[in-house]
């Protein structure tokens, strides 16, 4: 007879799905965002993103090959995303040996040391950017404002970011919504445009990459904790809207609070978790030290995912 | 808004290419290899010997036991030997091999086309008679359909699931059969009624088939519904069809009857039509022959205990680079060693895959992104089952349902990480199985 006849067990078939395809699909989903970050930074933007990434995928690389000896991961892009992460949670003029040091932490503490991508218990990011800021609280609260077209670099003004304008005293020099809205506001790279986020997320949501869950009750949560806030004490704290645009808070939810490997997996697992973050975001926000809550909360609500998937489990077929 | 079942599910590329196609009957086989187990539980025994003279239709494998089934041959000629054949596992199994000679039916058989509707037999009479067809579930689970008509005590039906969906990709026999045989279907679906004493019935069937929904609905008869479903898989796995038909959702270990349904393939009521109607029993099927890997996509008419291979060449043979041979669809089928082994009675279809579909990509880690957990029609959390078969913790896998996977595959389908999901949690479920009836 012919040839062997090729034996394996069932299905037979594949989706064609596969982590490349959701580490790049997440990466166009960043586009709109950086498009506009590079408009508003200009080469400050590139610069920052061009080194957080090279430095992730070089020290993925080498940790890879010389410490694990195990086969390469990059083609998979998750050092990719994570430098593009990382890169858009930092000032956009910050010096480029801060950049690197914030990317080893990312790859070389918490995500490589616990088996690679999969296996981490931490965002890689979100890690590397709050050990820098613990670090370095000087040079990473300090953001160029935005300037007009073409940017500057070197001597860009500096100015805070809206949340550190809210810590000051509610209804100083807020920007506009409008301004809000379009990121002409001083952030970290990737956080300032609320609507190039959004497309982001709707981007992601056709193509299947996320579910809505975490993000959405992450933003209803923080909406209604301080939207309850504003309704009491209007004098002290902001208009809810203000939260949501601003800062960290769509970037978080949308991009950082999504990464698969440190969110739950059941749907009802996501929501505990996004409600976690809303109100731990809020209450940080409100009433701690540090201006902006978001990634602080993220990395808590990570810690506790494992937690969380024991307890709520995925809806069982048949269950009441 | 179409119905569906409501928890997980995928929607697979559904590469239909014989729908709708005409059935045509396959060549006889010059000798026919009959196994004596073809039904879930316990084989049937041997009623001829080597040398006998049989019929068309002769009962040849006699019913052992409260789940087993009748056998009757396929073919006419003389029996060559009973002696253990390879089987579509490669086991080796008790079959009854019939040197075909001519083609001459048992005399009890109509044989005429015409549409019989009325039969005076009772409940009582008609699942005799399904018994003594040998009929059993024709969608692929191969439950004696007998048994499965006459519920334990203290549970009764309210209602019978006509099982039309043929979720399954590539797979269209059930999609011709309704086109050609819909009064039929029809007839065997009201004696399923009779035969369990319901008046309502309900058949499933998904909506990329609407010329055969538009078929089913011009015979429609009083008490039977016919469902367009979403078409969404697995729609055709028993506990999803009578989720997505009742809203219930039968509870772990329960049968469905302990909803009030009773599921049958419509096949299935193809089959008792033959039996009861025409005192035909259970020796052909219909077997779609597929997929890229061969001429011509085809749907027959098969005797049981035909070869796959003489199927394969019947439908033009193969093209292409060879790769694998499934016997039923992608999802769920099974992958064959060799084509040398015979059409049985859950034989729904055989898809050629050529090469380049064959082989599986290779495995990484696992990204904890929960795509298998969204997939998975049972709520069951596979990369948490496969972890812990992996670490033997079958306490872990237990206290998860492991024991409740249907083995549709969808977690393995969807896995962006390609991991063999359902490979581990199958091993799981066997392991977990064995020390829960050791406990009993
Ligand atoms: S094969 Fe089992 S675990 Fe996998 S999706 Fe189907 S029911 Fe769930
Ligand atoms: S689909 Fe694959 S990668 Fe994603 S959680 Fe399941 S096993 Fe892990």
């Amino acid at each position: 007879m012919k040839k062997e006849l090729i034996v394996s067990p069932s299905p037979h078939i594949h989706g064609g799905d596969s982590v490349e395809k959701n580490m790049y699909g997440v990466l166009v989903a960043l586009g709109p965002a950086f498009l506009l970050s590079l408009y508003y930074f200009g080469l400050g933007a590139l610069t920052v993103t061009l080194v957080s990434v090279s430095a992730c995928v070089l020290f993925e690389f080498l940790i890879r090959k010389y410490l694990m000896k195990q086969p390469l991961s990059i083609s998979d892009g998750s050092a990719i995303l994570t430098g593009v992460l990382l890169a858009f949670n930092l000032p956009s003029n910050l010096q480029v040996w801060i950049i690197i040091v914030g990317a080893l932490f990312a790859v070389g503490v918490a995500k490589m040391p616990f088996g690679g991508l999969g296996n981490n218990i931490f965002n890689p990011a979100l890690a590397g950017r709050v050990f820098l800021l613990i670090s370095f609280p000087a040079q990473m609260t300090i953001w160029p404002v935005p300037g007009s077209f073409p940017p500057t670099y070197v001597d860009g003004e500096t100015g805070a970011t809206l949340l550190s304008l809210l810590n000051d005293g509610a209804g100083a020099k807020l920007p506009a919504y409008k301004d809000m809205l379009l990121g002409k506001m001083g952030g970290s790279l990737g956080e300032v445009s609320a609507i190039a986020l959004v497309i982001g997320f709707a981007f992601m949501l056709f193509r299947k990459i996320i579910t809505w869950h975490i993000p959405v009750s992450i933003l209803v949560t923080v909406f209604v904790f301080t939207g309850i806030m504003y309704i009491v004490n209007p004098e002290t704290y902001v208009n809810p809207v203000i939260h949501l645009l601003s800062g960290g808070l769509l970037l978080g939810a949308i991009f950082m609070a999504t990464d698969y490997v440190t969110s739950p997996m059941s749907i009802s697992g996501m929501i505990v978790f996004g409600v976690g973050i809303g109100l731990l975001t809020s209450v940080i926000r409100l009433f701690g030290a540090y201006p902006e809550g978001v990634s602080f909360a993220i990395l808590i609500m990570n810690a506790v995912t494992p937690l969380i998937n024991t307890y709520f489990k995925p809806k069982h077929f048949g269950s009441k | 808004m179409l119905k569906t079942f409501r928890i997980g599910g995928i929607h697979p590329c559904e590469n239909k290419f014989s729908a709708g196609g005409q059935i045509r009957q396959a060549m006889l086989p010059e000798r026919a290899v009959i196994f004596l187990a073809q039904h879930l539980g316990v084989p049937a025994e041997a009623v001829v010997k080597k040398g006998d003279m049989v019929k068309v239709g002769t009962l040849i494998g006699k019913s052992a036991g409260f789940i087993s089934a009748n056998i009757h041959s396929s073919v006419s000629g003389k029996v060559a030997r009973v002696e253990a054949m390879p089987d579509m596992s490669g086991y080796r199994r008790p079959a009854i091999v019939v040197d075909v000679e001519g083609d001459e039916w048992e005399p009890t058989v109509d044989c005429s086309e015409e549409l019989t509707v009325h039969t005076d037999l009772d409940a009582k009479d008609i699942i005799k008679r399904i018994a003594d067809a040998g009929i059993v579930g024709m969608g692929g689970a191969t439950f004696p359909t007998h048994v499965k008509l006459s519920p334990p005590p203290g549970l009764k039906a309210e209602i019978i699931i006509i099982n039309a969906a043929e979720c399954e990709p590539y797979l269209t026999s059930d999609h011709s059969l309704i086109l050609e045989k819909s009064k039929e279907v029809i007839v065997g679906t009201a004696l399923l009624m009779k035969a369990v004493g319901v008046t309502k019935a309900v058949v499933g069937i998904e909506n990329n088939k609407k010329d055969a929904i538009e078929a089913l609905r011009k015979v429609k008869t009083e008490g039977i519904e016919i469902l367009p479903l979403k078409a969404r898989y697995p729609q055709g796995g028993e506990k999803q069809l009578i989720d997505a038909v009742m809203r219930r959702q039968i509870q772990s270990g329960a049968l469905p009857v302990s909803v009030g349904a009773i599921v049958q393939n419509v096949g299935t009521a193809f089959a008792v039509y033959e039996a009861v109607m025409k005192n035909k029993p259970l020796i052909e099927r219909i077997v779609t022959v597929t997929g890229r890997g061969v001429v011509q996509p085809s749907i027959f008419r098969a005797r049981i205990g035909t070869s796959v291979q003489s199927l394969i060449e019947d439908a033009g043979g193969f093209v292409g680079n060879q790769g694998k041979v499934i016997a039923g669809g992608p999802m769920m089928g099974k992958a064959l060693s060799s084509t040398e082994v015979p059409v049985v009675k859950g034989t729904s279809g055989i898809l050629l895959l050529p090469q380049e579909e064959s082989y599986r990509r290779k495995s990484n880690n696992c990204i904890r992104c929960a795509k298998c957990v969204q997939a998975c029609p049972m709520g069951l959390n596979p990369t948490l089952l496969m972890m812990a078969t992996e670490f033997g913790n079958w306490q872990l896998a237990e206290d998860n349902y492991i024991i409740d996977c249907i083995d549709c595959g969808s977690c393995s389908y969807t896995c962006p990480s390609f991991r063999p999901l359902l490979d581990s949690i199958r091993l799981g479920k066997d392991k977990v199985g064995t020390l829960i009836r050791a406990r009993k």
